[in-house]
């Protein structure tokens, strides 16, 4: 018999140690792919480890791990609280307590997804509504709308029905080969469905906006997924239409005194900075092996508390 | 949309067709779109006598100004819904960029 809560609650506390380390880590830059898996192996172990812990503590021991364990828990104090006999009553006022809370971190945490991902489909198509009345296609930039807006901006929509947006200042802004860049860039976002990959994270940030290492954990995402799409328009374009299409839209308005909405951040900073320096100077992606290192840690991180929770031993 | 916005005053469905003769559209093909547009705010209507009258809800202007807010969101906490090509720097690193650019053998523009 493991000792299951010690064991859930060290993983939980693990994964916190190990985000931690990985936003602060450097070589996520090299191989962003493998990195993001790590994010979210690291994500979805700790939310499984930190229900798990709780719910293993007003577990009895039984036979499905602490799933089937927290259930015959339950059973077993509402059937002593209804009946007066059994196990004592403060006992299992305790249990219900603690498989409450349990129940309550994993309602939590799918809610937040829930709403998130509510969120981001109405915004997304109100968005559409508002493109598909205010812009044009245009010959530069083939498969992408335009709107008349003398502000840079590029962006993508993402969903079914995609959209890649260029604002009539992008258009000045960039000659025909960065635009091209652009475009590969955004291309590569929606064919990857990277806001998939975000959306957790954004979530978790926005849930706990408090939580220093959420906001910490979507930023570094959010900059990997970037990375991800830098690489992958570079299969079709020279780091350097990239490299200079960056500097000319994020320098773009600078000292312009934009209105509070669009007032650059230090981390904007950081980010454009590492993705030109990354474009501009290559560094070597990670040896293969220590990338199925990364891949074969991630698989662990999830494996260890999905065993605990379905399997007894 | 467009006939919409360029009007000042609000029109009937019938007057809205006449702006779109080159487009070749039914009547109720342009009374569809336009009770659409209404239901979903961006246009006002009013009863005329028997007709509805149409009229835009807001500018053209301050519907690119919302696109442009949500696009260029940076206030740090970007949601899911758009994926943003670069993010604005601060004054300070931009000219740090620029002085990158210019290394590498490309005048600034913009």
């Amino acid at each position: 018999m493991l000792p299951l809560v010690p064991v859930l609650a060290a993983v939980a506390g693990g994964t916190v140690l190990g985000a931690a380390g990985l936003a602060s880590a450097r070589w996520p830059y090299r191989s962003p792919g493998a990195a993001i898996l790590l994010w979210q192996a690291l994500g979805l172990s700790w939310g499984l480890a930190a229900v798990g812990a709780l719910a293993a503590l007003g577990a009895v021991p039984g036979e499905h791990g602490v799933a089937g364990g927290a259930l015959s828990g339950a059973v077993r104090a509402i059937r002593s609280a209804a009946l007066g006999f059994g196990q004592p009553a403060l006992i299992a006022a305790a249990r219900l307590a603690v498989l409450a809370a349990s129940a309550a971190l994993f309602a939590l945490l799918v809610w937040v997804l829930v709403a998130a991902s509510a969120a981001v489909l109405v915004a997304r198509r109100r968005h559409r509504i508002l493109l598909s009345l205010l812009a044009h296609g245009d010959p530069k930039v083939p498969g992408a709308l335009v709107v008349d807006h003398p502000a840079a901006a590029a962006y993508c929509v993402p969903g079914l029905r995609s959209r890649i947006v260029i604002s009539a200042g992008t258009l000045d802004l960039l000659d025909a080969a960065e635009l091209a860049a652009v475009l590969a860039h955004e291309r590569a976002h929606l064919r990857a469905r990277h806001d998939l990959v975000l959306l957790p994270f954004s979530a978790l940030g926005r849930a706990f906006p408090r939580a220093r290492l959420a906001c910490r954990a979507h930023a570094t995402v959010a900059l990997l997924v970037e990375m991800l799409a830098d690489d992958r328009a570079l299969r079709h374009r020279p780091a350097r239409e990239l490299a200079t299409a960056l500097l000319r839209v994020g320098t773009s308005g600078a000292g312009l005194a934009p209105s509070g909405a669009l007032a650059a951040t230090s981390a904007a900073d950081a980010e454009v900075t590492a993705r030109v320096a990354r474009l501009l100077a290559p560094q070597a992606r990670l040896p293969l092996h220590v990338q199925v290192l990364v891949c074969g840690s991630a698989a662990l991180l999830v494996a260890i508390p999905v065993t605990l929770l379905l399997f007894s031993f | 949309m467009d006939v919409l916005w360029d009007s000042t005053e609000p029109l009937t469905v019938r007057q809205v067709g006449l702006h779109l003769t080159n487009r070749d559209l039914a009547h109720t093909t342009v009374m569809t779109v336009l009770d659409r547009l209404a239901k979903k705010g961006f246009a006002r209507r009013q009863r005329d006598g028997r007709a509805w009258r149409y009229q835009a809800a807001a500018n053209r202007e301050a519907y690119v100004t919302e696109l442009m807010l949500h696009a260029l969101d940076q206030t740090g906490d970007r949601s899911a819904a758009l994926a943003s090509f670069a993010r604005r720097v601060s004054d300070s690193e931009a000219e740090v960029l620029r002085r990158a650019l210019e290394s590498i053998g490309e005048l600034p523009r913009g």
